[in-house]
């Protein structure tokens, strides 16, 4: 493990995950310190890509945790049995309140009135357990019931991410993709949007505002009201990359970021990734195959092969590992 | 040819009819982007006072009188109200729901239970519009709430099969609803100073339509520029992505669902209180499909477009094409003689081939102009990027 001297903003504790008889990701330990930038990098298939959708919140890990700032976030559902029993609980009760009235003899509306209210605590049960409002999960919390986080709790957490095939919302317009990756921040209602309140005034027009400085800090100026879909290749990685800050992460996930990028494209992009780091005081951890970036830009490079992790440390202490060269070049190499 | 065709069927792209309204829709564009409401509001005000005087002239004036014009605008803005709701659940949200009808049943119904004879209740008709809106919507978070795992294809079967179960439970719980006869003599709305509304004068009625019209189309547009307006469009685009962005997926499809069913409970109770007598079988799987072809002919995703769909479908299919028969029948057009059989358009009835000609109208406007009669800008440019490319090079030869 590592010995570093900065506390950890992401650590995972033997995270694995299985897709059937596929382990592509085994029992994996590692962690991202606070303000770095680190990579994982790793040949194809090694598991990069599925790490990556675990942290974010896309799968459940078939065992082991997640801890972001030192909070457990994502985690094997645990005693989640527990939960469909507390559903039952509320109609059960008022069923057998209604049998019981039917056997007493009580009047049949008593017994209708009963099973309909058994039937609307059921279904207020259903909504309840699919919509997840904060205090519902915090109370499942208290008493043990462990749900894996879904991708908004994770950014809700502090977790923003790009994809490693674009995938910005085409048919909407630059700053309305920034605007989505604001959704968070913004705390107007739909009531407040009908009604046209104050506050859902000022605070449009502050998002759209804020929406715009996302754009010219990515050097998107310009290109505010173009359709995402009409924006050129480097551009559209860039307005991914302004959507995910725009959700105020702490940590920043990016997915094969320069992935068919020029030289002179990738520099520009490397350029932006130590300014995030150093103005924004974000922590960066990157999958990355274009080792001038992992080396020019990582304090730390992890590397995976096969789903397991075999090596970590600084970018010279990596390209020096004999396991890393095997694992590239095959075992002839070394 | 080509070029006489483009500029009937893309009217609004015509560069020299553009060049010659540009001032003018330039201004009104300005104007409407800062005053949305307000606009809205005059648009609906300018719309609802023309139309009653249009059609006094001909070819109109041959159809019909004028009282059965208003009354027929009056049913169209029931339509118009359901297909503005339709349209955040399709062209919004992106969730294709063939079961829509079922809302227009649950708001009818609700009305049936406040204010008729049937069930011994007499509830006034204002009050009425916001129970009947608020019950649709409470359904439409139970009918979707189920639904929220499936996509595409599975999601349209499932929703069909509950548009289908909503009319059967109204048609077999004979104690409630009184099975197929349905339930008749509901109660007519009633204002403080113009009393309660007659049957034979459908202003009234078309006024209120148009008002509900106006207010459904103001919120439309206000949420469709909301945060909750762009998470609908977000998880249209990519729901993982969007879920990826923050995006509670859940809340906001069933926020979809809720607030396209509230506007078709809105219609359901005007619906009510103006044929007052509704029976389960005018809540079928046609009027689902009816209402989202008029989503689609008018133009997905678009506010104004989608209620003039509804409106000029609405009124081809029910007023023209039932005055078609005694109009064909005044021109005198001597049969066709074929050996085998004979054809006299005369003795044609234009109305049982309703579908036939919304079949071809479907495929038409598929093959000419997919995104609708009137698209929003986003949609134009996702099905006509060619056409846009072609339209910029002839520009540059141009100039």
């Amino acid at each position: 493990m590592s010995d570093s001297p900065v506390t950890p903003v992401l650590r995972t504790v033997g995270l694995t995950k299985q897709f059937g008889g596929l382990i592509a990701v085994r029992d994996v330990d590692f962690e991202v310190p606070e303000g770095s930038i680190s990579s994982l990098i790793g040949p194809n298939g090694a598991g990069k890509t599925t790490l990556f959708n675990v942290i974010a919140g896309l799968f459940d890990p078939t065992s082991g945790y997640i801890e972001f700032m030192g909070r457990r976030v994502v985690a094997r559902p645990e005693r989640s049995w527990l939960e469909p029993v507390l559903w039952m609980t509320g109609p059960a009760v008022l069923g057998a309140s209604a049998y019981g009235a039917a056997v007493a003899g009580l009047s049949a509306l008593v017994v209708e009135f009963l099973l309909f209210a058994a039937l609307i605590v059921l279904i207020g049960v259903l909504i309840l357990a699919s919509v997840r409002p904060t205090w519902y999960v915090d109370g499942l919390v208290r008493l043990g019931v462990f749900k894996s986080a879904r991708p908004n709790d994770m950014v809700a957490a502090g977790i923003g991410r790009t994809f490693q095939n674009i995938r910005l919302f085409a048919n909407m317009t630059a700053t309305e993709n920034v605007l989505v990756g604001m959704h968070d921040q913004l705390r107007q209602n739909p009531l407040d949007a009908v009604l046209q309140t104050r506050r859902q005034k000022r605070e449009e027009s502050e998002a759209r505002r804020e929406a715009a400085r996302w754009l010219r800090y990515v050097s998107l100026r310009g290109h505010d009201d173009d359709l995402a879909r009409n924006l050129p290749y480097g551009d559209q990685r860039r307005l991914e990359i302004a959507r995910a800050l725009a959700s105020k992460p702490k940590l920043l996930l990016l997915d094969e970021p320069t992935a068919g990028m020029n030289p002179s494209e990738t520099e520009a992009m490397m350029q932006l990734f130590a300014r995030i780091k150093s103005e924004l005081g974000l922590t960066i951890l990157l999958i990355e195959h274009d080792m001038r970036v992992v080396m020019g830009i990582s304090d730390r490079v992890t590397v995976l092969d096969h789903g397991e992790k075999i090596a970590e440390g600084a970018p010279a202490e990596v390209r020096a590992d004999t396991r890393v060269i095997e694992a590239y070049l095959g075992k002839g190499a070394i | 040819m080509r070029r006489l065709w483009r500029s009937v069927l893309f009217l609004g792209r015509d560069s020299r009819l553009r060049a010659w309204l540009k001032p003018w829709t330039d201004s009104l564009n300005t104007f409407s982007k800062g005053h949305q409401s307000l606009s809205v509001v005059l648009g609906m005000a300018v719309v609802t006072t023309v139309l009653p005087f249009i059609i006094l002239f001909p070819p109109f004036a041959g159809f019909a009188t004028q009282g059965d014009w208003v009354q027929g605008f009056a049913s169209a803005g029931i339509f118009v109200l359901l297909a503005l709701g339709l349209n955040v659940v399709v062209g919004l949200a992106g969730l294709l729901d063939l079961g829509y009808a079922a809302f227009f049943a649950i708001g009818a119904y609700s009305y049936a239970y406040g204010a008729s004879p049937f069930a011994g209740t007499h509830f006034p008709f204002w009050p009425l519009l916001l129970v009947g809106a608020m019950v649709a919507a409470l359904f439409g978070i139970l009918l979707g709430a189920p639904t929220l795992r499936l996509r595409g294809d599975y999601l349209a079967i499932v929703t069909l099969g509950f548009g289908e179960i909503v009319p059967v439970v109204f048609r077999n719980a004979d104690t409630y609803t009184n099975g197929t006869n349905g339930i008749s003599g509901m109660y007519r709305p009633a204002l403080p100073v113009t009393g309660t509304f007659l049957g034979l004068n459908p202003v009234p009625y078309y006024i209120t339509v148009a008002v509900l019209v106006a207010l459904a189309m103001v919120f439309l547009y206000r949420i469709q520029d909301s945060r909750l307006g762009r998470a609908w469009m977000a998880v249209r685009e990519d729901e993982l992505a969007a879920a990826s962005m923050g995006i509670n997926t859940v809340t906001t499809k069933l926020l979809a669902f809720a607030i396209g069913a509230s506007t078709a409970g809105l219609a359901g109770v005007f619906y009510a209180s103006k044929v007052t007598i509704i029976s389960p079988d005018s809540f079928g799987f046609t009027v689902s499909f009816t209402i989202l072809a008029m989503v689609v002919l008018g133009g997905m995703g678009n506010v104004w477009g989608v209620a003039a769909g509804a409106f000029v479908v609405y009124e081809i299919q029910s007023e023209l094409l039932k005055q078609m028969n005694g109009f064909v029948e005044h021109l005198n057009l001597p049969p066709i003689n074929l050996g085998v059989t004979t054809i006299d358009l005369a003795k044609v009835d234009f109305l049982q081939y309703q579908f036939l000609l919304y079949g071809l109208a479907l495929v038409g406007m598929m093959l000419l102009r997919p995104e609708g009669l009137f698209p929003n800008r986003r949609r134009r440019a996702e099905l006509h990027d060619v056409d846009d490319a072609e339209a910029a090079n002839q520009e540059l030869v141009e100039a």
